[in-house]
């Protein structure tokens, strides 16, 4: 005998569409111009530095003593320097080292920062204190001067460039975690996982690191510009890389300005490349921080 | 207050021992020897055993490492930092020359950065997320991407191109020669200004965006106060304090801050001088400028905190 269910009418609305990556990226465009040009600017120098001995018109280390001071055309779009190399190469492969020092630095320096502030949130008491003083102790350092004195100790050298950049970065982030793992060491979930019995590494790690990563991402974009010009700034000051290595800052250093009147292209390129780069950093960053950041957003 | 006070200064004597540590960390213990690079630079094979031996003596790097630490704390207690390596001088002397210039730098850069900085942080919190808004960031963050020592470079280009003009070489203080001081003077502090006036912006804008969502925004509005009252009378004053802040950082940041806007246009102050000291190799500089700019911030600091208690009874309590 066939079972007769009976008829169920339940309300019925219709289901949003589920969001995809396409909307969640059309949506971010269209609320945070700035932060979809700074994500752009990003790609495109991403593309080049990766694929960099495949776009550039020519080799960046090569002299070419025949074509010095040439200006911008059609063969050479950046002109050439005073040895001839190709200013256009040298600033794609240039990409390559800035990108490179950016990420790693301020990832480093992050990452380290981030660790200390949550141990010193955590832990409190003593530990948190004495944290604390060192980090406060490395802040009263400028960013610049600290990078400066340690990379003169260290030498020219990109993998020496990226501690001394990596070091400033510490304190900065430390300071920002901490505060945000204090807030959430305060709610009553972290409470409740450490009455469960949860021991002090599995609430660092299961509860509290989990919501500090907005801050986290927050100040490691944050600093990605911050550490390319820092990189800049050194090379340009002859402590970050050396000869013949493609930099950005070093482009600008000496020859630069020596020839200025006669060939102002070796100068005027890099630094808009620095520029352009720090630039769509700062525009993503910012709008991520507009995003992520609670207190920021439009109450009401 | 009396008591706040006494609390800060002596909070400050560990403060400025660890600075101390910091820069004596950094300068001896990181790999490298500074006798080393001293005598003979790169081709460490070649240096003489007795030769080393002396200068690690007269360094004073044959004694254990808390001796060392000791007596340079001693000389720094006593405004005694050692002597240049590179033009024999005390290393105070050679400070104390270059400070004016610093100085007039650090404060005309930072005027120059207030006036931009406050109002166009306020129009473009007011008029968040509408082109006013829009055109203030771009070129705000662009103040921040655009390295300084470019636009140093691009300055002088122009100048030299159009005009025929060069940096000088000498300092002139602006009460010998105010005219010849203003020349010198201007663009450094465009340069470094615009910088500055960028970050404060910014800073402004986003402080009074978080204080423009409090609730007695909300309550100064439903009374029917005109925007200009809201904005600037209630928003602006409760939002000023981290503002005040960064401006005195900032200040503090200047003098050994413009590192390289002082190296772009030739001007002798004290960043050049780190940067002079860094390539001569000069340690006992580089050690006594990171030692004091860092003592520099530190002092700024704690005006800035007893300005903050002066104008906030809550901190002194807290």
């Amino acid at each position: 005998m066939a079972v007769h269910y009976p008829l169920v009418h339940t309300a019925t609305a219709p289901l949003a569409p589920p969001i995809t990556w396409g909307d969640e990226i059309s949506n971010f465009i269209r609320r945070k111009p700035l932060g979809a040009a700074g994500a752009l600017i990003i790609s495109v120098m991403l593309f080049v530095a990766l694929f960099a001995p495949r776009l550039a018109p020519y080799d960046p280390y090569t002299p070419d003593y025949g074509a010095q001071f040439q200006r911008p055309s059609a063969a050479h779009w950046f002109g050439t320097d005073e040895f001839g190399r190709d200013v256009l190469s040298r600033i794609m492969y240039g990409a390559r080292i800035a990108l490179f020092v950016g990420f790693v630095a301020s990832f480093v320096g992050c990452t380290l920062g981030a660790l200390l502030g949550v141990v010193s949130a955590y832990a409190g008491g003593k530990v948190d204190l004495c944290l604390e003083r060192l980090m406060d102790i490395l802040l009263a350092f400028p960013l610049l001067i600290l990078a400066l004195a340690i990379a003169s100790i260290l030498g020219p050298a990109v993998q020496n460039v990226v501690v001394a950049i990596s070091i400033p970065i510490i304190p900065r982030a430390a300071r920002v975690v901490r505060a945000s793992a204090l807030s959430v060491k305060e709610n009553r979930y972290v409470e409740a996982a450490g009455s469960l019995g949860a021991s002090g590494r599995r609430v660092v790690l299961q509860h509290i690191v989990p919501n500090v990563m907005a801050p986290y991402i927050i100040i490691v974009t944050a600093q990605l510009g911050s550490a390319i010009l820092t990189e800049a700034a050194l090379s340009y000051l002859g402590l970050g890389t050396a000869e013949p290595t493609p930099s950005w800052g070093l482009m600008l250093s000496g020859s630069a300005s020596a020839y200025a009147e006669k060939a102002p292209w070796i100068a005027l390129f890099p630094g808009m490349a620095i520029s352009l780069a720090v630039f769509g950093f700062n525009l993503f960053g910012d709008s991520l921080r507009d995003a992520l950041d609670p207190r920021l957003r439009r109450k009401g | 207050m009396g008591n706040y006070l006494a609390k800060r200064l002596l909070l400050i004597i560990p403060t400025l021992l660890g600075v101390a540590a910091v820069v004596f960390v950094i300068m001896r213990v990181i790999p490298g020897d500074v006798a080393l690079l001293i005598l003979g630079g790169d081709q460490a094979g070649h240096i003489d055993k007795a030769q080393l031996a002396a200068m690690h003596h007269q360094l004073g790097l044959d004694q254990p490492l808390l001796t060392q630490f000791g007596v340079w704390l001693w000389g720094v207690a006593h405004f005694d930092f050692g002597t240049s390596l590179w033009t024999g001088r005390p290393v105070i002397e050679e400070l104390v020359g270059r400070l004016p210039l610093s100085l007039e730098l650090a404060i005309l850069a930072t005027i120059v950065s207030v006036l931009l900085a406050i109002p166009f942080g306020v129009l473009a919190a007011a008029r968040r997320d509408t082109w006013i808004d829009y055109l203030i960031r771009v070129v705000s963050i662009g103040g921040l991407a655009i390295p300084s020592f470019w636009v140093g470079i691009l300055i002088i280009l122009l100048l030299v191109i159009y005009f025929g003009w060069g940096p000088p070489l000498e300092y002139t203080p602006p009460w010998i020669d105010p005219w010849a001081n203003f020349q010198q003077m201007v663009w450094p502090v465009v340069t470094v200004g615009y910088r500055y006036a960028a970050v404060t912006t910014r800073m402004t804008r986003s402080t009074l965006l978080e204080v423009l969502g409090d609730d007695y925004i909300r309550t100064a509005w439903a009374k029917g106060l005109r925007e200009r009252a809201v904005v600037v009378r209630h928003a602006l004053r409760n939002a000023m304090l981290p503002v005040i802040t960064l401006i005195g950082t900032e200040f503090a940041f200047f003098f050994g801050g413009p590192v390289v806007t002082e190296t772009v246009f030739t001007l002798n102050g004290v960043g050049r001088f780190v940067v002079d000291a860094v390539a001569h190799r000069d340690y006992p500089v580089v050690q006594a400028l990171v030692f004091l700019i860092a003592f520099g911030f530190v002092i700024v600091n704690l005006v800035i905190d007893l300005t903050y208690a002066w104008l906030d009874p809550r901190i002194r309590y807290r």
